[in-house]
């Protein structure tokens, strides 16, 4: 009954578009901290910096990345000057209209997780920092962003996932990534549910990478772990 | 910008009216994949907390698989399936040529069920903060099991959940313009067939991107105002 044989072909042939999802993640996900970065420093700044990001963070959170994709991807266009410029070799491609979209995408969503990740950083533990004369950068460096980024780990884990599943959007600009090929072969074989089992257990395998991934990481920046507790803290504090 | 008002106006010249009965259709079909979700999501929280344990896991199962696996992939298995469900039916009764499925119904179906996999979590929060006792209460009294789930959790857990499912309407409307890929006029499909005729791509993303900031912001605020409207009278330490 269950054709084995089209199974495992239609996985090799999926599998063929991991490399592509996974670029687009990583692309994404790296040029979307950065901006997201930026943005979280602005909602924690004066009230302009605050406002222009704000508007940012409600614009595209509170729009389909659908029409993200497309104003860049098709919308573009419309413009003559942006035609001649020197950006529109990297726009006229899908590729990269897709990495833009998924990254202006993913900094509204992340700046406000690294804005809950920097507040969590409590006050005394900056206070010390400045106390024995730590410059801003230091200071950043050596306690705010270490603490943030323990803190932030878990939600992030959740928005890369998000990501993973954004980029079976570039198939609707002709990316053929892993659903852009599901939708060639479904259309091609009209088998959906094979299909679908195949490239549905893809993407469940590299969410659970990734979720591991990050439950590693955790574990790893946290040196106090609840397993094995407070012999570590204790000492220290006898210490200090 | 006068130009855009003059484009989008409504009357036989403009595209106003068109675009605001598909941001209509938008919601209908948002709406209707919602209200679906609603009825999965409720029974998939209550498989989830039941004590049969091959219900836990078959509930544990669906929500794993359809938050974890990109909306597009689930939107194809619907279309592609349902269509050739029907196909096979419209074989037995010996219509012919090419049937198309009801796109409206195969996208609210794809809608429900990724939505109720995002709603049976928010339930399941939502029963978890009632207080023991009064369900215990409930049941010391003699009230069957559905009476002490209409009288005493329905009515609680709803207030618990409000926030909850303001933001899996918010991901419910997002996901509906995935919908115009397989060609339901809502929204980014009226977008399309308007950027297709007039060439102006730009204005006419940016038109749909307008009237869905509308959509999540009115829902946004009124999903707030009943929430706030629910919790009248409860009592929070953490009093927002």
């Amino acid at each position: 009954m269950i054709d084995t044989g089209f199974l495992a072909d239609t996985t090799m042939r999926l599998l063929g578009g991991l490399p592509l999802t996974l670029q687009l993640v990583a692309l994404s996900i790296l040029a979307g901290t950065a901006l997201g970065y930026v943005l979280a420093i602005m909602r924690l700044s004066g009230w302009l910096p605050s406002s222009i990001a704000s508007a940012y963070i409600f614009v595209f959170r509170g729009t389909p990345l659908l029409v993200q994709l497309f104003i860049i991807y098709y919308g573009l266009s419309q413009f003559e000057g942006l035609r001649h410029s020197f950006v529109w070799p990297y726009l006229r491609q899908a590729y990269w209209c897709a990495v833009l979209a998924l990254a202006l995408n993913t900094a509204a969503y992340s700046s406000e997780i690294i804005r809950g990740g920097l507040l969590s950083v409590s006050a005394g533990e900056v206070e010390a920092g400045r106390a024995i004369g730590m410059t801003r950068f230091t200071l950043y460096r050596r306690i705010v962003l270490p603490l943030a980024i323990r803190q932030l780990l878990p939600a992030y884990s959740n928005e890369v996932i998000l990501m993973v599943k954004s980029t079976s959007l570039a198939s609707t600009i002709t990316m053929m990534e892993i659903t852009g090929i599901s939708a060639k072969i479904i259309s091609s074989t009209f088998r959906p549910v094979e299909v679908f089992i195949c490239a549905g257990a893809i993407y469940l395998m590299l969410n659970f990478l990734i979720a591991r991934g990050f439950d590693l990481l955790e574990r790893q920046l946290s040196p106090a772990d609840t397993t094995r507790p407070n012999k570590h803290r204790i000492q220290g504090d006898i210490i200090a | 910008m006068l130009f855009h008002l003059e484009l989008m106006g409504i009357g036989p010249e403009g595209w106003g009216g068109v675009m605001l009965s598909a941001l209509a259709m938008t919601v209908a079909v948002a709406a209707s994949g919602f209200a679906l979700g609603m009825v999965i999501g409720v029974l998939a929280a209550a498989a989830r907390l039941s004590r049969f344990r091959p219900l836990n896991f078959i509930a544990e199962a669906y929500c794993t698989v359809f938050r974890g696996i990109p909306d597009l992939l689930v939107i194809y298995l619907f279309y592609f399936g349902g269509s050739s469900l029907i196909a096979v039916v419209a074989q037995a009764m010996a219509v012919d040529g090419f049937v198309g499925g009801p796109t409206f119904a195969l996208g609210a179906g794809a809608i429900g069920t990724v939505s109720g996999a995002y709603q049976m979590q928010v339930f399941r929060g939502a029963y978890q903060a009632l207080p023991r006792g009064e369900i215990e209460a409930g049941r010391a009294i003699g009230m069957r099991p559905f009476m002490v789930f209409r009288r005493i959790i329905a009515p609680q857990a709803a207030r618990y959940a409000i926030q909850g499912l303001g933001n899996v309407w918010q991901l419910a409307l997002k996901e509906s313009a995935l919908i115009s890929i397989v060609g339901l006029v809502e929204l980014m499909r009226q977008a399309y067939i308007g950027a297709s005729s007039t060439r102006l791509p730009f204005t006419f993303y940016v038109t749909a991107g307008i009237l869905y900031l509308a959509v999540t912001f009115v829902s946004g605020l009124l999903f707030r105002y009943a929430e706030k409207r629910a919790m009248r009278g409860v009592r929070s330490a953490l009093q927002s």
